[in-house]
């Protein structure tokens, strides 16, 4: 089983939830995240004064796969949150250990 | 003689006035600070507002308003003893009540305009102690010397609604306390942006309808004076907004939020003396000149002196109060609308005692807030730990947080 993290633009979820419901992922965590990498940061001027942005917020997908499915999300995930800036973020591949369905008990292959 | 329809206004825009401190001010510097201070600047505004009251009633209408020197009110009205429930004030149709509960708004707002100066950097306990010292040393007098028969209305001073008695003195004010109290970590180059610039819009809001009881109750009666008087408010602020929105636009390319509500202030501070004076046109002027200067005000206050007066109270209000007190005696003019001169008296006579007044008014400001701090500072301390400071006031002073639990 695979863990796949994924850091992107927050106005690209929609496309992106309905590019993973196309190859057949059933579900996923969001949570709303700040960070940088290329993309430094942007400027706010308020009364005239600039303020330097340092954190861009950026949206966190946290999905568990089936090893089957792994290449196609990532796909789906690059092709749907792709804009071609910098600033487009990244996906994170992990190995999953073991997964466990809270109401039932079930696990692994059962509870994905 | 009392009057209904004057005592009803009166009590109108003494309600509108306090709405102008709460929570209009409160949520405008609430806006402009960070998340992790915003209660603190809630809490000095209610703060002051409640002490204000108390110590107006204790002694500082006493010392505005009651027979004393041309300098200071005298002591025959403190803990208001001899105010007759029946009696109108001298020179109006309100009981004397509504005329004492009309000026003590203006007695909260005043020390409340300065927060401004202060926030996120200082203790509670200055907080308190400066604003109370205050209102005895600063405002007290100066709104005798104005409003209570003092020097500065015996020479014929033209201040309708408080430019040199409320924005001037607090403007002033508000840059010395910032000057002597240092700036926030991190400012110029790192100083955190406004965090709910939604929230300084709603503030200012407020602040605009709250300012029709300010400068149209000024009039302390219902009828023409108050009519113009709304009028020329209203179209001050919204000349002074446009006006920044321009030069932003100009600058930036973008227009912002912030920007338009800081220009709508700056209008309200210009017009606040003049608008018993000056008719329509006067008004859009009055927001022309100060939109301009106040603007400009920020910049040279923040960026060439390297003053943190965080939100701007010495370029809005100190700015903006002295501009509006001194073309007051050009926009006073019929020609231009305005009411016109007092016997023998001409553009250039009261050109000069508009131009004694501020300087008067200012360098007292300047003089007496300095000694206060200085008492403040042996006293209780000025300033929070830095650490304090990066944990934010709202925790550290508070022990409570605005948002996130």
């Amino acid at each position: 089983m695979k863990f796949i993290i994924a850091i992107i633009q927050p106005h690209r979820l929609d496309l992106v939830r309905d590019a993973l419901t196309g190859v057949g992922v059933i579900g996923l965590t969001v949570s709303e995240v700040r960070g940088y990498g290329r993309q430094k940061g942007h400027k706010e001027i308020y009364r005239g004064a600039e303020y330097q942005i340092n954190y861009v917020p950026k949206l966190k997908l946290e999905i568990a796969l089936d090893d089957n499915l792994a290449e196609s999300a990532i796909n789906a995930i690059r092709e749907a949150a792709q804009t071609g800036k910098v600033g487009d973020g990244k996906i994170f591949v992990l190995d999953l250990q073991s997964v466990m369905r809270i109401r039932t008990g079930e696990t692994d292959s059962e509870a994905l | 003689m009392i009057d209904g329809a004057d005592t009803a206004w009166i009590l109108t825009s003494t309600a509108l006035v306090l709405f102008m401190t709460l929570p209009g001010l409160a949520l405008f510097y609430g806006g402009l600070v960070q998340s992790r201070n915003i209660l603190s600047v809630l809490m000095h505004c209610m703060a002051i507002a409640c002490g204000a009251s108390l110590l107006w009633f204790l002694v500082v209408y006493s010392l505005a308003f009651a027979n004393g020197t041309p300098f200071f009110g005298g002591l025959g009205k403190v803990f208001l003893i001899g105010v007759d429930r029946e009696t109108a004030y001298p020179g109006t149709k309100i009981p004397e009540t509504v005329f004492i509960m009309f000026q003590m708004t203006f007695a909260i707002i005043t020390p409340a305009l300065m927060v401004g100066a202060y926030v996120e950097r200082i203790k509670f306990g200055a907080v308190l102690l400066i604003s109370g010292l205050w209102l005895l040393i600063v405002y007290a007098p100066v709104a005798h010397w104005v409003w209570g028969g003092g020097w500065l209305a015996e020479l014929g001073v033209k201040d309708f609604a408080g430019g040199l008695v409320v924005h001037v003195t607090a403007g002033f004010s508000a840059g010395m306390i910032a000057w002597m109290l240092g700036t926030r970590r991190g400012f110029p180059e790192n100083v955190r942006p406004p965090h709910a610039p939604w929230m300084v819009m709603v503030g200012a809001s407020m602040l605009w309808v709250g300012w029709f009881g300010f400068n149209a109750g000024s009039a302390l009666a219902s009828g023409a004076d108050a009519g113009m008087a709304m009028l020329v408010t209203h179209l001050s602020a919204a000349t002074a907004s446009l006006v920044w929105l321009a030069i932003e636009w100009k600058r930036f390319g973008k227009p912002s939020l912030v920007g338009i509500v800081t220009g709508t202030i700056a209008g309200l501070a210009t017009i606040t003396p003049a608008s018993g004076y000056v008719g329509p046109l006067g008004g859009v002027v009055l927001g022309l000149a100060g939109g301009l200067i106040c603007y400009f005000a920020v910049d040279i206050i923040k960026r060439k002196f390297l003053i943190d007066d965080s939100l701007d109270v010495l370029a809005v209000h100190g700015v903006g109060g002295a501009t509006g007190t001194i073309l007051t005696a050009l926009l006073a003019a019929s020609v231009f609308g305005g009411v016109g001169y007092g016997d023998g008296q001409s553009v250039s006579g009261q050109l000069g005692v508009q131009v004694i007044g501020v300087v008067a008014v200012l360098v007292w400001s300047l003089v007496a807030t300095y000694v206060i701090v200085k008492v403040t500072q042996a006293l209780v301390g000025l300033r929070i730990s830095e650490d304090d400071e990066v944990q934010g006031l709202d925790l550290t002073a508070h022990g409570e947080t605005g948002y996130n639990h």
